[in-house]
């Protein structure tokens, strides 16, 4: 086990060429590098996943956070969180294009759709993780 | 836009229910390792609710 990650570890990098298509569509479309390389179940259940966290997030009116510069903490939340939305690729790109722009509100359901929001596209990138590992040939 | 208002447990239950999916999904390397830590991170998301839920009412006293 240990002798089997130091392997894994001592790998060199795969070449982009192998890699990149993957992941780039993971990023687009949730569990689309998935679909890509042939792991059509787990794409489908990434998709389901990631797209109704997104959805659900959405349908509680949960604010999109856009990058703010001030104190560290304020550039460090509005910054991360933007990030975490950018990862959700297409559905945050279509959600921003139709207009989608929620005030932050007070409420827990509001404050539960931002949270929701964020962690679709944190999820998003353990998919894209996911699907560069088997690009890479380091995972089946 | 249809609106969603759920309550405190019904949204944690959802955001663990999505969460373990994806984490059973990429974490391991065969379906059945994939299935068996996907209910056991959902299984965490649920014991760590319902005792910080518990934490949380009787700090309030």
């Amino acid at each position: 086990m240990v002798k089997e990650k130091e392997l894994q570890q001592k790998q060199p990098m795969a070449p982009i060429g192998v890699w990149f298509p993957a992941v780039a569509l993971a990023w687009l479309i949730p569990g689309g590098g998935h679909f890509l390389l042939k792991r059509n179940g787990r794409g489908a259940l990434l998709a389901a996943s990631v797209t109704g966290m997104f959805l659900c997030g959405l349908m509680m009116q949960g604010a999109m956070f856009q990058p703010q510069s001030g104190d560290l903490l304020t550039t460090l939340i509005n910054t991360g969180g933007f990030i975490g939305d950018f990862c959700s690729g297409i559905l945050y790109l279509l959600s921003v294009c139709f207009g989608y722009s929620q005030p932050d509100i007070a409420g827990h359901v509001h404050d539960y759709g931002t949270k929701f929001l964020v962690t679709a596209g944190l999820l998003n990138v353990l998919a894209m993780v996911d699907a560069y590992e088997i690009a890479a040939g380091r995972k089946e | 836009m249809p609106k969603m208002n759920l309550s405190h447990f019904e949204a944690a239950f959802l955001f663990s229910l999505f969460a373990s999916v994806v984490m059973g999904v990429v974490t391991k390397r065969t379906d059945r390792d994939r299935l068996h830590y996907g209910i056991y991170t959902f299984a965490c998301f649920l014991l760590a609710l319902f005792a910080l839920g518990w934490l949380m009412y009787f700090g309030h006293g």
